[in-house]
């Protein structure tokens, strides 16, 4: 046995040190408390992990997918966008719905549809919406593969956990209501040289997407949860433009949302062929659906949904 | 009758008289690349017949770039943003019309190196880092996958994002540096002094090593595009 000098310390000496102690033990506690209040944060594993077998085929599969959408999963998608377009960093990047976060938190119920979904359904959603396309049955080998990356990437987080830099976080409400005119500057000022000015995109000259479309037909449909204001904005406030997040501030975050989701994109594919019907079921909030924005209601003239895909169907 | 010749002759004016003037600007811009202007060397003499650059003197590539882009560069050269002991004075010595001509007739070019297919985002080495900057970035650093803007293999997009793809290792990894160093102008948005600043001196030397190694290769494929 050691025999340290501590215990030959005298008994008052060692009270104090017990009140010490407990002193810290207290603030230990109330930081952990602290910390509890606010979400935990979590890694996911590096790319260099995926294992070298059965399974790290379809994790890469499924990564394969997440940023080569149109490619990997054309028979689904009406649109040219990514998955990675809005889930930035392969899916990777907190604030930017990363998929790690995503994975604990399902199934959820969800007032979109007013039901306990699956993460297939989730995932199904996207595609019929953000993507403008068609879901693959559940059993497909797209959805396996996607859901296989998701569960990689989430590996070792803990399950229907709020963690931190989950979806878009909500911005403040703006200090002025979100106004288009000043929305029009800020995206002229901000936006325009990437996304073109007319919220279109670009591509290369031998018309290889590059920057995706934020409306008309080539973008999401009126169902994507992206043309709700509230995301848009946060999505915008936080990694927009790439590289120059926190450039705009919360008001032009907002301002900029309010404008770009204040055009015609293609059809919600829940519309029954009545604009206003259709806005009040799904549009009650958040949504410029079915508003008069500069003498037209905005779903009116909506191209129908599907892009791509349509074209193909006889 | 006379009514009708009158509005044909207009839109004939309308419609024939911008391209011409559109080819007048290529024209002048096409003398003074290649003859040069009092105080201005032709741009072919260092640039190349073909303006592919020359890499082993660390001259860039002008072909194919985006025309905003590069009269911005000449102006900014020649108000000394962009010091350049080379290009000041011969920038100088262009009239801002005569940089904005010269700047038409290189975007007028076709691009030296065809847009090949490119490796997709899902097909980099992590192990390679200047392979994996150009195609996945830094993002847990912010920085974006230097494809993201300047398009698959870095063949440039529109006016405003520079082609990367057949300049040298030298050049890119300079551009690099005098953006770190406030060497080169913020526009536009401030994009490329934000990411050069979060960039190593490895980083910089490995993804400079990448685009000039595109270069090299999509040069050596036979069915290259302007070379001579």
């Amino acid at each position: 046995m050691n025999h340290s000098p501590r215990m030959s310390i005298s008994f008052g000496a060692r009270m104090a040190r017990c009140a010490m102690l407990g002193g810290l033990l207290l603030a230990l506690a109330q930081a952990c408390l602290a910390a509890d209040k606010a979400a935990p944060t979590f890694e996911p594993p590096a790319e260099t992990d995926i294992p070298d077998d059965e399974f790290g085929k379809v994790v890469r599969q499924g990564m394969r997918i997440f940023v080569n959408t149109p490619a990997e999963a054309g028979a689904f998608i009406g649109n040219n966008l990514n998955c990675a377009s809005c889930h930035l960093d392969a899916g990777r990047r907190p604030k930017s719905a990363p998929l790690w976060a995503a994975y604990v938190l399902y199934p959820a119920y969800r007032s979109k549809n007013g039901h306990v979904n699956t993460l297939a359904e989730r995932l199904q959603g996207c595609f019929k919406y953000s993507m403008n396309g068609k879901a693959p049955d559940a059993q497909d080998p797209i959805m396996v593969a996607l859901q296989t990356y998701m569960y990689w990437l989430a590996r070792g987080a803990p399950t229907g956990v709020k963690l931190a830099g989950q979806g878009y976080p909500k911005l403040p409400e703006p200090p002025r209501p979100a106004d288009y005119v000043r929305g029009q500057a800020v995206y002229a000022q901000n936006c325009a040289l990437c996304h073109g000015e007319n919220g279109g995109g670009q591509k290369t000259a031998k018309g290889q997407w590059v920057f995706p479309a934020l409306w008309g037909p080539d973008s999401f449909n009126w169902g994507a949860g992206m043309h709700q204001i509230s995301n848009a904005a946060s999505f915008i406030k936080h990694n927009m433009p790439l590289g120059q997040d926190g450039l705009l501030s919360d008001q032009e975050a907002w301002d900029v949302a309010y404008y770009m989701n204040a055009h015609e994109r293609p059809q919600d594919p829940r519309f029954n062929g009545n604009v206003e019907q259709t806005r009040d079921k799904y549009h009650a909030k958040d949504s410029l659906y079915g508003h008069t924005v500069n003498g037209k209601v905005l779903g009116a003239e909506s191209v129908p949904a599907g892009g791509k895909l349509r074209a193909k169907s006889p | 009758m006379r009514k009708p010749i009158a509005i044909f002759c207009t839109c004939l004016a309308g419609a024939v008289i911008p391209a011409w003037a559109g080819g007048q600007a290529l024209e002048q811009g096409r003398t003074i690349a290649t003859t040069g202007v009092e105080g201005a060397a032709a741009c072919t003499s260092c640039h190349g017949a073909n303006g592919a650059g020359n890499a082993a003197a660390g001259f860039p590539r002008l072909a194919g770039l985006g025309a905003g882009y590069l009269a911005k560069q000449l102006d900014d050269m020649a108000a000394g943003v962009r010091p350049s002991a080379v290009m000041q004075p011969t920038a100088k010595a262009l009239t801002p019309a005569q940089r904005r001509d010269v700047a038409a007739y290189y975007a007028s070019l076709p691009s030296p190196y065809p847009e090949a297919a490119a490796p997709k985002a899902d097909q980099a080495t992590p192990s390679n880092r200047g392979e994996w900057l150009a195609i996945r970035g830094d993002w847990l650093n912010g920085v974006p996958a230097c494809n993201q803007c300047h398009g698959p293999n870095g063949v440039g997009v529109g006016d405003a994002f520079p082609a990367l793809l057949g300049q040298s290792k030298a050049y890119l990894a300079a551009q690099l540096q005098a953006w770190q160093q406030g060497r080169r102008s913020p526009l536009p948005l401030g994009l490329m002094p934000a990411v050069a600043s979060r960039l190593t001196a490895a980083d910089i030397d490995a993804v400079s090593t990448y685009y000039s190694g595109l270069a090299q290769s999509a040069a050596e494929q036979p069915d290259q595009g302007g070379k001579p």
